[in-house]
């Protein structure tokens, strides 16, 4: 028995250091895809949107393979810390809760917030005083969350474990505003799901709450990888890369200011 | 040469067996020594880990989360139990239909995760909205809390009835007979003899059964109900701080602990009159 247990770890031992180093080879990308338009699953089980575009666009700028590896978002940051990926590119806003426990890049992008509403609902304004007494949907775990409870207190909040399920039941009337992105609002709203709703205004974002936009985040103190997304997205701001990829999915620059 | 003639008393009792270090006891020591460090190790680290400020603010959600866990469970687990009374017997029952709709009901509310039963219950009916008004019910599947507590009661209903159906199969048919031979109803019958019996059976699968549902319950964060479960991930989300859900753990333990020790109590007193 105790051989058995030995040979067992010997197996283990191996079957780990062989991961680690075959992990290194290349460079692995953590997102949640369940977020479009910035990064979803198609139909057929394939990443696509903003987040990996823009990621395959840096992967190319620094000359490295880049490999995918999808994960809930309530679960992004440990899975990050536990070396599951090395970056998290997935529309993390940068804010100064998450960077105590990792680091950001610069700002691939930053867009602002927005409520959407059923095409018939009576409300008229974005303000927390307009939406006394509402249902509001959101996200939970997100920058969006935090900012609707801090400042959305008369509102009755309703936490979903991702954006279809707030959708849904903004559909069916369960609650009547949700607010999120304004680009990944008005995505679902050009689609079919999203016929029924309308954006009532956009939000004007709190930088304590919502940070500077949406950075790639790693483990701290990998300043040498930083530095290289960093240069990696100069560049293909400069290049006219971004653009292009920009303009595939937004008539505005989601750069922002 | 006087052994013979020493009194019975003196005889001595045979020497214990020596108490050797064998491989077994040694990994026992050994294994007990590993708990026993952990929970220092878990001890040490709460007290470290220990802010003030996080349980200032964290500690009256953790608490309104547990009520509602506790609520949801409570009124689920009673409202599955009356509804697997009708269950369990018209799966014994002879009418073929009756066992078949239960045998039906059973197999999909056994077989099925609890999470996708609530997931459809919730977003599946919230669908069907034009429908549901036109016949009055959106306003109860309107509300995340309802919805719950319906797909809770179901599935807990199914499993109480199969805990039934066996505790009362498990009484012996010369019950039945004894009390018929002694003229007693059916229903007498049932009430106050097979009845009484089969709940002693069934009493540990119950205990079992809101344990499972307590813990069952931590899925239901999905659909808006921020339980114990919800409240931790909400916690953790604003802290990252693992100990978030190191206390919760902590308190789910509490509770199943708690019910256990009532369940041990409950079995004591109605079996009074099995003990010798």
């Amino acid at each position: 028995m105790f051989r058995m247990t030995r040979f067992t770890l010997a197996v283990s031992a191996a079957v780990l250091a062989a991961g680690i180093a075959q992990a290194q080879d290349k460079l692995r990308i953590g997102t949640e895809g369940a977020y479009p338009p910035f990064n979803n699953l198609t139909a057929d089980g394939k990443l696509e949107g903003f987040d990996i575009d823009i990621a395959n666009a840096l992967c190319e700028e620094m000359e490295v393979e880049c490999e995918f590896v999808t994960q809930e978002w309530d679960g992004i940051i440990p899975a990050l810390q536990a070396e599951r990926f090395d970056a998290i590119i997935a529309s993390m806003s940068i804010t100064d809760e998450r960077k105590e426990q990792v680091d950001f890049t610069e700002k691939y992008y930053n867009t602002p917030p927005a409520i959407a509403v059923p095409k018939d609902s009576d409300l008229t304004d974005v303000t927390p005083e307009a939406l006394a007494g509402k249902a509001i949907g959101v996200q939970g775990s997100t920058t969006h969350s935090n900012f609707a409870e801090a400042k959305y207190d008369e509102s009755d909040i309703r936490l979903y474990p991702t954006a279809d399920e707030y959708k849904l039941d903004l559909e069916n009337g369960r609650v009547d505003a949700v607010m999120d992105d304004v680009t990944v609002l008005s995505e679902w709203i050009a689609t079919d799901s999203g016929a029924c709703c309308k954006i009532l205004g956009t939000l004007t974002p709190d930088p304590e709450i919502h940070g500077e936009g949406a950075g790639i985040a790693i483990r701290k103190g990998e300043d040498e990888l930083r530095e290289k997304f960093n240069d990696a997205i100069q560049a293909i701001r400069e290049n006219g890369k971004y653009k292009e990829i920009n303009d595939k999915y937004f008539d505005f620059d989601a750069y922002g200011g | 040469m006087n052994t013979a003639a020493a009194p019975a008393a003196s005889v001595e009792m045979p020497p214990p067996p020596a108490r050797r270090w064998t491989r077994d006891r040694v990994l026992g020591l050994v294994l007990m020594a590993v708990w026993g460090a952990l929970a220092l190790g878990l001890a040490s680290f709460l007290f470290n880990a220990w802010r003030p400020d996080l349980f200032e603010r964290y500690a009256p959600r953790y608490l309104s989360g547990l009520g509602i866990t506790l609520t949801l469970v409570g009124v689920s687990i009673l409202i599955g139990a009356v509804l697997s009374v009708p269950i369990a017997l018209m799966r014994m029952s002879k009418n073929r239909f009756a066992a078949a709709f239960a045998y039906g009901y059973v197999y999909f509310f056994r077989g099925t995760p609890l999470l996708a039963q609530t997931f459809l219950i919730y977003y599946g009916l919230g669908s069907f909205r034009p429908q549901l008004d036109a016949i009055g019910l959106w306003t109860f599947f309107r509300e995340a809390w309802y919805c719950a507590v319906l797909a809770f009661s179901l599935n807990t209903a199914a499993y109480q009835a199969e805990i039934l159906r066996g505790a009362i199969q498990s009484v012996p048919k010369g019950q039945w007979e004894g009390a018929a031979s002694l003229g007693l109803h059916r229903f007498q019958t049932f009430w106050k003899i097979i009845l009484p019996q089969a709940l002693i059976v069934a009493l540990r699968p119950y205990g079992n059964e809101i344990i499972l549902m307590i813990k069952g319950s931590a899925i239901v964060a999905i659909i808006t109900v921020y339980d114990l479960m919800g409240e931790t991930r909400r916690a953790y989300s604003r802290t990252f701080d693992f100990q978030t859900y190191l206390w919760a753990a902590i308190i789910y333990l509490a509770i199943v602990e708690t019910l256990r020790n009532a369940v041990d109590w409950v079995e004591r007193r109605i079996t009074r009159h099995l003990k010798r």
